[in-house]
């Protein structure tokens, strides 16, 4: 916790003083050069290595019967149910659309919220809502955040319930207000600060396009169709091990293979590194819940 | 009690495809956990599937499946309408039964 106010403040340092120059040489050059290995990657496309080609077959036969669809179920229960300390349920919840709306939230998400003058990602913004209308603790929520072999918490099971109420929309993260905006700026900076002791980015594998830890293509997450790639599929049910993940999940490991202290449970880095994310897939339209090796 | 399977059947030509979903952990029993305590066994041991009342399958399955299966199977001479029941037993004796009318 204490690092990510830590890794925040930096980011925003750089962002006073670098960004403005960085802006003016990095920024065109870095898109003009993605550009390149956008239009070579069609021919890419077309002749994927077999490994990735058969696992992806493999899913097209299991989208249809993705068990996330059990996730979703439950997390339709746990929305509707009154729970927690305050005997609420969760119909109330404003995701961005109003109280209580649910279809097409999720791919409107980070968006700023002006309750709690912020900008917040779907699985932040559900944990919000089970503290202030049921009353639950977020430091408890907070305690084990992720899916494990004995449980799958609650916010997963509703963040899987929310997403899967936007399947088959556009992508279509609002940058309209400034701290959308500097939520987006701040998780570039993010995304490209290089630290730890294996001096690592979130840039170094998902920077360019073809790279892949063993048989795992890594998508780039700077491109469009990189974006779009890693935010299709979460939440996203894996094989390995049958576990119901979501993106917040996807982020903390990330952070851990780079030998990075965690990043707190639903911080504001993780929404800025979504926003960054999300905004650059905007527009591709989101297939829902996945399935994932 | 277990929580509900998810089933749909669909006429595809002369055959019913009727594709279930089930929720369970399917524990092999040779697991440990990380205290080093083996994690019971607790798998789907019959699964039984009727259409309108007869027997289509009746199967015995093990720890060789994975958590939360999916089984597919194809039903001739079944129809528009008719109704389906998938009905499973595990080794701890839990059971689960749902249903739904091919369409």
């Amino acid at each position: 916790m204490k690092y990510t106010i830590t890794l925040g403040a930096l980011a925003a340092l750089s962002l006073a003083g670098i960004a403005p120059s960085a802006a003016a040489q990095g920024k065109p050059a870095a898109e003009k050069h993605h550009m390149k290995p956008m239009h070579a990657m069609p021919a890419m496309k077309a002749a994927p290595d077999p490994t990735t080609a058969d696992f992806e077959k493999f899913r097209e036969v299991l989208e249809d019967d993705n068990p996330a669809e059990l996730f979703e179920q439950k997390g339709k229960e746990l929305w509707t149910m009154k729970r927690g300390p305050k005997n609420a349920s969760l119909e109330q919840c404003d995701l961005g659309l109003g109280p209580g709306v649910v279809k097409g939230a999720y791919v409107k998400m980070p968006r700023y919220f002006a309750d709690v003058d912020q900008v917040m990602d779907a699985e932040r913004r559900i944990v919000y809502c089970m503290e202030t209308l049921q009353g639950f603790k977020a430091a408890d929520l907070a305690k084990k955040p992720f899916s494990s072999d004995s449980s799958t918490p609650d916010p997963v099971s509703l963040t899987t319930y929310v997403a899967g109420q936007s399947r088959g929309m556009k992508l279509a993260i609002p940058q309209k207000n400034p701290k959308e905006r500097e939520a987006f700026e701040v998780g570039r900076e993010i995304f490209h600060y290089r630290a730890g002791p294996y001096d690592f980015s979130c840039a170094t594998c998902h920077g360019e396009d073809g790279k892949r830890i063993r048989t795992q293509v890594l998508p780039n997450l700077s491109s469009k169709s990189g974006a779009m790639a890693a935010t299709q599929g979460w939440p996203g049910y894996r094989m390995t091990g049958g576990l119901m993940h979501t993106i917040q999940w996807r982020m903390n490991d990330c952070f851990r293979q780079q030998r990075f202290p965690e990043p707190g449970y639903v911080s504001q880095t993780i929404t800025d590194l979504l926003t960054y994310m999300a905004v650059n897939a905007n527009g591709q339209v989101y297939k829902g819940p996945g399935i994932k090796r | 009690m277990a929580d509900p399977m998810k089933i749909r059947a669909q006429m595809k030509g002369d055959a019913a495809e009727i594709r279930v979903l089930m929720s369970h952990p399917m524990e092999t029993g040779q697991r440990k956990d990380g205290a080093g305590k083996v994690i019971p066994a607790h798998f789907i041991q019959s699964v039984t599937v009727t259409v309108n009342g007869k027997t289509v399958v009746d199967g015995q399955i093990g720890t060789s499946v994975s958590r939360n299966p999916v089984f597919g199977f194809r039903v001739k001479g079944a129809k528009a309408g008719d109704k389906v029941v998938v009905s499973w037993v595990d080794n701890t004796g839990d059971k689960r039964s749902d249903e739904t009318a091919i369409n």
